[in-house]
Parts: C-alpha cells; sequence; structure tokens
C-alpha cells in the first residue's frame, strides 16, 4: 500500500532540479474541459499529455484546462502554445495522438499540420 | 456522459469556474440503504436565486461561447432514471454543494467510473486549488492535497515523479474501498 510518506523522499529528489526552471517562460498545453470537452473524451486526452510530458521529463510545461472553445463538434480539443509562438488548436484529439504532439510540436517545435483545425475544416 | 466520475470532473469544472480554492468531493457507497452518493462542495463565487432556479434547465448556461448549459440536466436525468435525483443549495459568495443520488442497484446506474483519474486531472491541472477526496464503501480512503502539498513543501504536486506517484496512490485507494474500478 503506498503511503504519503513516500513523498518525503520524492521531495528531496526533486528539490534539486526546480532551480533551473524560469517562470513565464514555459509552453502551455490547455484542453478543453467544458461538458462538451469531456463527454467526447478530454480526461484521457488530457491524461495521456501529461504521462509524454512526465516520461520525457519535460517540466517546463504547463498543462491546464479552458471551458468551452465554442466549436463543441470537434472536441476533444487542445490549444499548445511555445513561448513566442502563435497558439495552435488541435481538434478531435485521442490520446493516441498526444504522444505525437508532444515529440514534433513541444519537443521540436514542428505542429502536427494534419491534426490541427486549419487541416480539419478544410479537408472534411 | 459514459459514467460518474466523468459527471464529478464536470462539476468540478464548474466548481473551478466559480473561482474556489477548497473543493472537496465525497463519494460514498452505502450498500445497506443501496445508495451511491456523490456530493461536491466548493467556496467558489456561489450562485444567485434567480440562477439556482434555472440551474437545471438546458437552455441556461454562464457562458458566453453558445446558449446550452448541458452538465447539470444531464446528471439529473441519470439520477432520476434511477428513482433519485440531485440536490444543490447555494448563496452568492458563500459557494456550491450539489449531492447526486442514484438507487446502487438499479440497472439504469451509470458506472462509477475512474474516480482516480477524475481527481489527478483536476490536481495536476490545478496546482493552486486544493482538493479533497472522500471514498468510502469497504472502509474511508481520504486523498487532500492540502496534506500532499504540506508533505512537499514547495516542490510542485505537477512534477513529473509527484504525479506519478499521485497517480499510483489515488488508483490504489479508489480502488481498495470500492472493490476493483469496475463497478
Amino acid at each position: 500500500m503506498k503511503s504519503l510518506t513516500e513523498l518525503e523522499e520524492i521531495r528531496k529528489k526533486t528539490l534539486a532540479e526546480i532551480d533551473v526552471r524560469k517562470a513565464g517562460n514555459s509552453t502551455r498545453v490547455v484542453v478543453g474541459m467544458a461538458t462538451c470537452g469531456i463527454a467526447a473524451g478530454a480526461r484521457p486526452v488530457l491524461t495521456a499529455f501529461l504521462k509524454e510530458v512526465n516520461k520525457r521529463g519535460l517540466s517546463d510545461v504547463a498543462v491546464s484546462q479552458t471551458g468551452c472553445i465554442g466549436v463543441c463538434r470537434l472536441e476533444p480539443m487542445v490549444e499548445i502554445t511555445l513561448p513566442g509562438s502563435e497558439k495552435v488548436t488541435y481538434v478531435k484529439v485521442t490520446p493516441e495522438m498526444a504522444g505525437k504532439i508532444v515529440a514534433e510540436h513541444i519537443v521540436n517545435g514542428k505542429p502536427v499540420t494534419e491534426y490541427t483545425i486549419g487541416y480539419f475544416e478544410e479537408n472534411s | 456522459m459514459r459514467d460518474i466520475s466523468l459527471h464529478i470532473l464536470d462539476i468540478a469544472e464548474n466548481a473551478l469556474r466559480a473561482g474556489a480554492s477548497l473543493i472537496e468531493i465525497d463519494v460514498t457507497i452505502d450498500d445497506g440503504q443501496d445508495l451511491l452518493q456523490v456530493r461536491v462542495q466548493d467556496n467558489g463565487c456561489g450562485m444567485s436565486g434567480e440562477m439556482m432556479q434555472k440551474v437545471r434547465d438546458p437552455f441556461t448556461t454562464s457562458r458566453e461561447t453558445r446558449h446550452v448549459g448541458l452538465g447539470i440536466p444531464l446528471l439529473c436525468a441519470g439520477c432520476e432514471r434511477t428513482g433519485r435525483g440531485v440536490s444543490i443549495s447555494s448563496a452568492k459568495g458563500r459557494g456550491t454543494s450539489l449531492t447526486a443520488e442514484y438507487a446502487f442497484s438499479h440497472i439504469d446506474r451509470p458506472p462509477i467510473g475512474d474516480i482516480a483519474e477524475t481527481l489527478f486531472a483536476l490536481t495536476a491541472m490545478n496546482p493552486g486549488v486544493d482538493f479533497v477526496l472522500t471514498a468510502k464503501r469497504n472502509g474511508t480512503f481520504v486523498f487532500d492535497t492540502r496534506e500532499v502539498k504540506q508533505t512537499l513543501q514547495g516542490v510542485p504536486v505537477t512534477s513529473p515523479e509527484v504525479s506519478a506517484f499521485l497517480n499510483g496512490y489515488l488508483k490504489e485507494g479508489t480502488e481498495q474501498v470500492f472493490g476493483g474500478s469496475n463497478i
């Protein structure tokens, strides 16, 4: 059985790494979490992003939620903003897509065009 | 909405929109009374009497991007299908408390779903807000982010190792109390 006392060990290990993080200079991943998003499957998408980000140890990525973006039929939607770049909106996101988006967009700085709202609206 | 844990996430999102800094979630299964009760209580901005009157109406919403709000109507419909219902109490400036009840053994009761993942998602997305989960059935499991943050002393709850630990901790705790996640 896990116990919160294990957190104390994790705290000591993590403390050393924290100083390198710069506030205000981080990548933002925002998942639509209104009723429409949740019903369309936003929660597993969110946890897939968290797991991918944690696995790669990307400590300068902040994952958060927003309400209804207004295009409920395209949920689950994820908005990604790299420092100094325009926001990119991904639509009908699945947990399987999270790995590719994190690797290509967040790590390598190249948005996955075929998952974006612009591409989707033009080709459907 | 596929299961109860998603409804809880949805109601908690309402509480976050209301500016809550503390959200308490109780999930209780009382086999003796054949009752599954969910209570979500927040210290957010609360609702006016006028809003309370129409909060169950699907054509009511506080958002501006569209004109329908289905979260609470869907929750009510799900509870009422089992012969129970939802009660809400709120006062402007004093927060909101919502209680949803299902007849536990009713054929139309939705599955409970992954309560652990709902809490994990809320904690990871909102490091500045505190959440307390109290799960009761075979014993009690309490998860309180205030306690977690006190232990961490400034190490963020969102850091990878902490996040992975909390995910496992929540899963183990809820599964033990509820007797599996597939109920």
